[in-house]
């Protein structure tokens, strides 16, 4: 009985993925012509190509929180970032490779949320791959139409006296949020803080863990 | 007092970074981030002219007018000098 997928949902109660046999569209097949020409000119090789995959695989938002938190214990170095987070996050050992990223400081008073209108921008060489959801047509037209009905179903119900300034990457910049450090953590390591920064903190939609 | 500058509103084909959203909108220049090539000539390996690349700030209120969902939050996009012009 191996993979007769009768049953249409799985043991955890969701729909099996479909096989990804329908044809290639024509983006997929140029990328294919396009690799494969580069390969047989000696542009690029098979293993360089999964180098560089594997490259931003292992890119987390874990770098991030390491920049976060560093930014928490070190204000020279906030200043830094605040500055230049391509820089700082250089400074720190990261391989950003050439992204210009610019960091945005939330306060008791300032909420940051970064969207792509365009397309899907995003610190990708700091935080790696972005979420699905950052994606989608919906996200990234209400993130500006209306921020903060976003943010409440993301479980963020802003204050009215906290103003909202939302970030679009239209250009050449990316965005990464200084989320402000959570009360009550004055005795923790950087190690520690370095646990309580979430990704969606560095995008906005959300805050850092308490501790 | 910032510099206040305008979205140019036009609508040129091709591969262009300046959102519809807010062509012909009103904002200030939040930072200047320094020389970038032209998007619309990079997108077709054509030879880009480098542009000034300028941090734009909007309010909402600007944006979505009497829709806005909070007047006084903002909004910042990138824009190039070419899109702008000084009011």
């Amino acid at each position: 009985m191996p993979h007769d997928h009768h049953d249409p949902l799985s043991p955890s109660g969701h729909p099996f993925r479909e096989d990804n046999d329908t044809p290639l569209s024509y983006w997929q097949r140029m990328e294919i012509a396009i690799r494969e020409l580069m390969i047989e000119k000696a542009h690029l090789s098979p293993e360089e190509i999964a180098l560089q995959i594997d490259a931003m695989d292992s890119r987390s938002p874990a770098n991030g929180a390491a920049v976060v938190a560093r930014a928490w214990v070190d204000p020279g170095f906030k200043a830094r970032l605040l500055e230049d987070a391509s820089a700082a996050s250089r400074e720190m050992g990261f391989d950003i490779g050439p992204m210009n990223l610019i960091a945005v400081e939330n306060t008791a008073t300032v909420h940051n949320l970064i969207v792509c209108t365009l397309c899907s921008c995003y610190p990708r060489n700091l935080l790696g791959l972005p979420p699905d959801w950052y994606k989608t047509r919906a996200y990234r037209s209400r993130a500006v139409i209306e921020p903060r009905a976003v943010l409440r179903e993301f479980g963020l119900d802003l204050a009215g006296d906290i103003r909202v300034r939302v970030h679009d990457s239209t250009a050449d910049m990316r965005y990464i949020v200084l989320p402000a450090r959570p009360e009550g953590t004055d005795d923790l390591t950087e190690a520690d803080l370095t646990a309580l920064v979430t990704r969606d903190s560095m995008i906005g939609t959300g805050l850092p863990r308490m501790a | 007092m910032a510099e206040r500058v305008r979205v140019k509103a036009m609508m040129p084909p091709g591969h262009v970074r300046t959102p519809s959203y807010l062509r012909g909108k009103t904002g200030v220049i939040e930072r200047e981030l320094g020389p970038f090539g032209n998007p619309e000539k990079l997108a077709y390996m054509l030879e880009a002219e480098k542009q000034p690349l300028y941090r734009v700030r909007f309010t909402m209120e600007e944006i979505w007018g009497t829709a806005a969902e909070t007047p006084t939050d903002t909004l910042d996009a990138e824009i190039y000098a070419h899109w702008l012009e000084r009011v």
